[in-house]
């Protein structure tokens, strides 16, 4: 399997060393022609959303990369990459929902940034993931998904009664970050 | 180590390939976050205007650190003096998101560096060679960066010390394992951490460059050294224009690979802060702490 994981910002070395732990090939997204690349899956790490969300706009790869997420291929997101695909930013100033424009706003979910707090509040735990018990999970200044906003959308995890990781068609994506505890 | 330090070194991580730019105001902030800064650090007067000022320089105005938390949804870092547990114990109380326990700053202790492990906040410190980050490692911090020599926008510190740092830790890595006592000695660093680079070939913790970067091509050259990402102090709201020059660096941090993409966002930048060179100055912060 061939997986392109976006590069401009973040822990997008861990979230390679996580897919080749899996046997997958991978090659970095940096510019717009990187995105040309044919992939399998594509892996949005963790980082900050502003950042990212800045820059796949500055690199012009926006436009593309939205018509591959549409496109069927497989998006593995975490924690920014969650709020970069989410369709609602619900953020205490911006109780509107409405979200910066050029997010790529295709999955059904509403998503409040650094819900827990500043980093004194980011925290591990474990819990069940998609069936499977005594998975790792680490929360940095983490996301939460405060509205399921279709049926579709399946609930693959939950902290204090709250989504954490979730499926819709060909995506997945986590408040946590699976890309850290590749080895754990 | 305990799950608190692991978080704290998860932090850093996600600030990787990314521009952690000085701030002043809650309106600079923003431009800051506006323009692509992965984190701002909030202080009450950029590195040039402490070195031009003189005099003691503390950890800034809770007030005015708030002020910039409330700004921006960014992480938010600030400066404590070097072995000022107490500076360190307010900005873990107003919940900042980093501590800079700087040589910018006036050191508070010229000996001791603060025991990082008591505290749940992380701490990033700034290092000349490896066994200076190694020791700051040992002592909890859960970053490192380069010293530079702050406020002159002279990156030749910078470059020296991630150079030295990262040859150290090639020839750590070329050492036989019963060699690494010895090294361990010459490096004055705790051994644990001696034989993490040695296995590893890096340090255990994200490394950022410090000090003196004004120009994406600054930005780019320490990237092309070895660092994760950079710090840039006085470089951003010392020159002509700055959203325009912040953008400029951050796109040269995820693309320093590319001349011709550098060249681009090199164009019309305006002035570039003056500088100093760091060879004519006469306070030399990158000798406090070591």
């Amino acid at each position: 399997m061939k997986v392109g994981v976006l590069a401009v910002q973040g822990a997008f070395a861990e979230m390679e060393a996580y897919w080749r732990a899996q046997g997958a090939e991978t090659f970095e997204i940096r510019q717009r022609a990187d995105v040309e690349r044919g992939m399998d899956l594509l892996a949005l790490p963790g980082g900050e959303s502003t950042v990212q969300g800045k820059l796949i706009n500055d690199l012009g790869m926006f436009e593309p990369l939205k018509e591959r997420i549409r496109g069927g291929i497989h998006v593995f997101a975490a924690c920014a990459g969650l709020i970069l695909l989410a369709e609602k930013i619900d953020d205490p100033g911006r109780r509107d929902g409405t979200r910066p424009e050029k997010w790529f706003g295709v999955l059904p979910v509403a998503v409040r940034r650094n819900a827990y707090g500043r980093q004194l509040g980011s925290f591990t735990t474990v819990g069940t993931f998609d069936g499977k018990p005594n998975v790792p999970m680490t929360f940095i200044r983490a996301p939460a998904i405060t509205a399921i906003l279709s049926p579709e959308v399946e609930t693959l995890s939950s902290f204090d009664g709250k989504p954490t990781s979730v499926r819709w068609r060909d995506i997945t994506a986590f408040t946590w970050h699976p890309e850290l505890n590749a080895t754990a | 180590m305990d799950d608190r330090q692991e978080l704290n070194r998860n932090l850093a991580q996600m600030l990787k390939g990314g521009v952690i730019m000085d701030v002043t105001t809650p309106e600079q902030a923003k431009i800051a976050e506006a323009s692509g800064a992965c984190a701002v650090m909030a202080l009450e007067r950029i590195p040039a205007d402490i070195r031009a000022a003189g005099g003691v320089s503390r950890m800034s105005d809770p007030a005015m650190i708030k002020g910039i938390q409330a700004a921006v949804s960014i992480p938010v870092m600030a400066k404590c003096r070097i072995g000022h547990i107490a500076e360190a114990r307010i900005l873990e109380a107003i919940e900042i998101d980093y501590i800079d326990e700087s040589e910018v700053l006036s050191p508070a202790d010229d000996v001791r560096h603060i025991d990082k492990t008591k505290f749940a906040v992380p701490f990033v410190c700034g290092a000349r060679d490896l066994g200076e980050a190694l020791r700051r490692i040992g002592e909890g911090a859960t970053m490192i960066r380069t010293k530079g020599e702050p406020g002159t926008g002279d990156v030749v510190q910078a470059v020296r010390h991630m150079r030295k740092m990262q040859s150290e830790i090639r020839r750590v890595v070329s050492l036989r394992e019963d060699e690494l006592y010895e090294a361990a000695k010459e490096l004055a660093a705790p051994l644990d951490l001696v034989k993490f680079v040695h296995d590893n070939g890096k340090l255990p913790v994200v490394n950022f460059a410090a000090g003196g970067v004004a120009t994406p091509a600054d930005a780019a050259l320490m990237m092309e050294l070895g660092a994760e990402g950079v710090f840039v102090g006085s470089g951003i709201f010392k020159s002509g224009d700055p959203a325009k020059r912040a953008a400029a660096i951050v796109q040269a941090v995820t693309n320093w690979q590319d001349a011709n993409l550098l060249a681009k966002l090199s164009e019309n930048l305006g002035p570039a802060m003056v500088g100093i060179n760091a060879d004519e100055i006469e306070t030399i912060m990158e000798e406090r702490g070591k």
